[in-house]
C-alpha cells in the first residue's frame, strides 16, 4: 500500500489528534523563529539607525531606534574627510577582491579540469593532498609568506593580497572537480573529432558550461577577500593602502572608546552593500557554495 | 567524465593542467610549512640571520605565562562557542524545517548577519556592549539588571566575544537545513507507522541521519575558533588584563610586534599540530557514534 492510501484511510480520532498537535508545533515553531529573526536582524537595524544619527543624538539614553531627522550627511563626511581615505581604501578593497576572483576562478578551474581529466600513477595521492590542505590555518604559514613577499620588495603593497589567489585554492578547486566530473565523456569524444586540443576542451567546451559553478567559487572568494583582515594586518602600512577591514578597525582604536560611531557604522554599511548586492542576484548560488563546501 | 588512463601526451597535459596549484603548493604552503619548523629552532629577528637554537624556543613556551593562557583563552571560547553555536544553529534549523510559513524570509534573515564582514560586526557590537549608551546594557536594564562593563571587564569580555559569535550561526544553520531536507520522507513515515512519535523519529531517524553533518560543522568550527583573531585585533586587544588574549593573537604580537620570528613559528607549528590532532581525534571518535548511509 503506498503512503497515500494509508493516509487515506485514516481519518480516524487519532489522526486528527495527530494534526492538531502538527498545528500546535507549526505555531511554536513560528513564535520561537520570530523571536529569533529579531534577535538576529536587531543588530544590523542598530547599525543603520546608527549610522544615520548626529555626534548628539549618539549620547541619548535610552538609545533611540528612529533618529530625529537621518543625517545622512554621516555617508558623505566619509568620502570628504581627507584623513580617513574611505574611497581609497573602497577602491583598494575592490582591486583586491576583484584580482582576486580573477586569479581564484582562472587557476582553479585549470587545476580541476587537470584532476577531473586526467588518470595518471600520482593523480590520486595529488588530490588527496589538494583535500589536506583545505584545513591548513593559515597563521601556521603566515610568517614565511610574510618573510618571502617582504623579501620580493613588496611589503605595504597590494600584490601579497592578490598574488597567492593565482595559485588555485583548495576549497575551490574541489568544488569544481566535483561540478567537471559530471560532464559527459561524450562532449570531449565530439571535441577531439572537431579537432581541438585539451585546451580548447577545457576553454571552449567545458567552461562555458561551469557558469553556475564558477559563479559560486567567485562569491565567496570575493566574500573571503572582501572580509578578509588578517592578512592586510601583516602587509599593510599605509593608510592609503588599507583595504576596508584594517581601515575600519583603525578608525577605532581602543584610546577613545567614544569613537565617532555615527560615521564608524555608516563606513561598516557601505562596507556591506557589494556582500548584500551579491546576495541579492544570487542567493542560490550562497546556499548551494555553503552547503557544497561548509565555507562560512 | 570519463578519465583518461593512458599515455605520456596525456600525462603531459595532466601536469600542464594542475601547474598553478603545483607550483603555489610547493613555494607558498611546503616551503613555509618547513621554513617555520626551521625558524622555530632558531632565534630570528629578521636583521640579524636566524641562529640555531634547537629546543630553546619551546622550552621557554613552556614556562611562558601568555603562551599557557592564550591556550585557557581560545580553549575557553571553542567549548563554549562552538557547542553552543552548533545546538542553536541546529534548532533554528528544525524550525524553520516543520514546514512554517514564510519559511525564505525566515532563512534569509537568520542568515544575513554571518555575511556581514568580521570587522563590521565587531564595530557593531563594541558600540552595542558600550557600557554607558550601549543598546544591550538597555535591554538588559527593562529585566531590571545593572549595566555591566562588558567589553572593559576581566570577568565579561570573553562572555561579551561568546555571545557576539552567535550572530555568526547562520552559515550552519543553512547546512543543518540542507541536511534536514535529505532525510528521506519515506524513512520518517515507516517511522510513523511503527508507532514512534515525533520525537522518538526525531533522535532514532533525523539526528542519526545528519550526525556526519554535524560532525563536519563541530570539526570546522573548533579549526574555526582556535584561529580567532578578529575580535581580538579589532574589539579588545586581547584585553582587559589579557582574558581575550587569543592564539593566534600571541602569534601575531610575538612575530609583528615583538619581532620574535623563531619563537612565534615554533607557536604557529604547534598550531598545526592541534588542528590535525584535534582533526584525528574528532573522526576516530565518530566511528563509534556518526552514521554514515551505506555502510556496514
Amino acid at each position: 500500500m503506498s503512503p497515500s492510501a494509508t493516509a487515506g484511510l485514516q481519518a480516524t480520532p487519532a489522526s486528527r489528534a495527530g494534526r492538531r498537535e502538527q498545528a500546535w508545533s507549526k505555531a511554536v515553531s513560528l513564535i520561537l523563529l520570530l523571536l529569533a529573526t529579531a534577535a538576529m536582524l536587531s543588530p544590523l537595524a542598530f547599525m543603520v539607525s546608527t549610522s544615520l544619527k548626529t555626534s548628539k543624538e549618539l549620547l541619548v539614553y535610552p538609545p533611540q531606534l528612529f533618529p530625529k531627522a537621518p543625517a545622512w550627511g554621516n555617508y558623505a563626511e566619509l568620502f570628504r574627510n581627507g584623513e580617513i581615505k574611505f574611497g581609497q581604501q573602497y577602491a583598494n578593497s575592490l582591486i583586491v577582491a576583484v584580482s582576486a576572483v580573477v586569479g581564484t576562478v582562472l587557476s582553479s578551474a585549470l587545476v580541476a579540469f587537470g584532476f577531473a581529466r586526467y588518470r595518471t600513477k600520482a593523480s590520486g595521492l595529488l588530490f588527496l593532498l589538494v583535500l589536506s590542505t583545505m584545513m591548513l590555518p593559515y597563521p601556521a604559514i603566515m610568517i614565511p609568506q610574510f618573510l618571502l613577499f617582504t623579501k620580493l620588495g613588496l611589503h605595504d603593497s597590494l600584490l601579497p593580497l592578490i598574488l597567492p589567489n593565482f595559485f588555485g585554492s583548495a576549497y575551490m578547486i574541489f568544488l569544481l572537480k566535483q561540478f567537471f566530473s559530471t560532464m559527459p565523456s561524450e562532449l570531449y569524444e565530439a571535441g577531439r573529432i572537431d579537432g581541438c586540443g585539451e585546451f580548447r576542451l577545457f576553454w571552449n567546451l567545458t567552461l562555458p558550461l561551469a557558469g553556475p559553478a564558477m559563479a559560486t567559487v567567485a562569491i565567496f572568494t570575493f566574500i573571503g577577500s572582501w572580509n578578509d583582515l588578517l592578512t592586510p594586518v601583516l602587509y599593510l602600512d599605509s593608510q592609503e593602502n588599507f583595504t576596508l577591514p584594517i581601515g575600519l578597525a583603525s578608525m577605532m582604536s581602543s584610546k577613545f572608546r567614544l569613537a565617532p560611531w555615527n560615521l564608524l557604522m555608516a563606513a561598516s554599511m557601505l562596507t556591506a552593500v557589494p556582500i548584500i548586492l551579491l546576495f541579492a542576484v544570487a542567493q542560490r548560488r550562497f546556499v548551494e557554495g555553503i552547503v557544497l563546501t561548509g565555507i562560512k | 567524465m570519463m578519465k583518461k588512463t593512458i599515455g605520456a601526451s596525456q600525462s603531459r597535459a595532466f601536469y600542464a593542467f594542475i601547474s598553478p596549484w603545483l607550483i603555489g603548493f610547493a613555494v607558498l604552503t611546503l616551503l613555509p610549512i618547513l621554513a617555520s619548523l626551521y625558524y622555530s629552532f632558531t632565534d630570528y629577528d629578521v636583521i640579524h640571520a636566524p641562529a640555531w637554537v634547537g629546543l630553546g624556543n619551546f622550552r621557554e613556551l613552556f614556562h611562558d605565562e601568555q603562551f599557557w593562557n592564550s591556550i585557557a583563552v581560545t580553549l575557553k571560547y571553542t567549548f563554549i562557542s562552538v557547542p553552543l553555536t552548533l545546538l542553536l544553529s541546529l534548532l533554528l534549523a528544525i524550525l524553520i524545517n516543520q514546514k512554517v510559513p514564510f519559511q525564505g524570509f525566515f532563512r534569509t534573515a537568520i542568515y544575513f548577519p554571518s555575511m556581514i564582514s568580521g570587522v563590521a560586526m565587531s564595530l557593531l557590537f563594541t558600540w552595542i556592549f558600550n557600557p554607558q549608551a550601549g543598546p544591550f546594557n538597555y535591554v538588559l536594564s527593562l529585566f531590571g539588571m545593572d549595566p555591566i562593563p562588558w567589553l572593559l571587564d576581566e570577568r565579561f569580555a570573553l562572555w561579551a566575544l561568546i555571545v557576539m559569535s552567535f550572530w555568526g550561526m547562520g552559515a550552519g544553520m543553512l547546512i543543518f537545513l540542507a541536511g534536514l531536507q535529505g532525510v528521506p520522507a519515506s524513512l520518517l513515515e515507516a517511522a510513523r507507522l511503527d508507532g514512534a512519535g515525533r520525537l522518538r523519529s526525531f533522535w532514532h531517524v533525523t539526528l542519526p541521519m545528519i550526525s556526519p553533518v554535524f560532525l563536519f560543522q563541530l570539526i570546522v568550527g573548533i579549526i574555526d575558533s582556535f584561529q580567532v583573531f578578529t575580535q581580538a585585533y579589532t574589539i579588545t586587544q586581547g584585553g582587559p588584563n589579557y582574558t581575550t588574549w587569543f592564539y593566534v593573537y600571541n602569534i601575531y604580537i610575538s612575530a609583528f610586534k615583538n619581532f620574535r620570528y623563531g619563537y612565534a613559528s615554533a607557536m604557529a607549528w604547534l598550531l598545526l599540530a592541534a588542528v590535525l590532532l584535534i582533526t584525528w581525534f574528532i573522526l576516530k571518535a565518530s566511528n563509534r557514534f556518526v552514521y554514515y548511509e551505506g555502510s556496514r
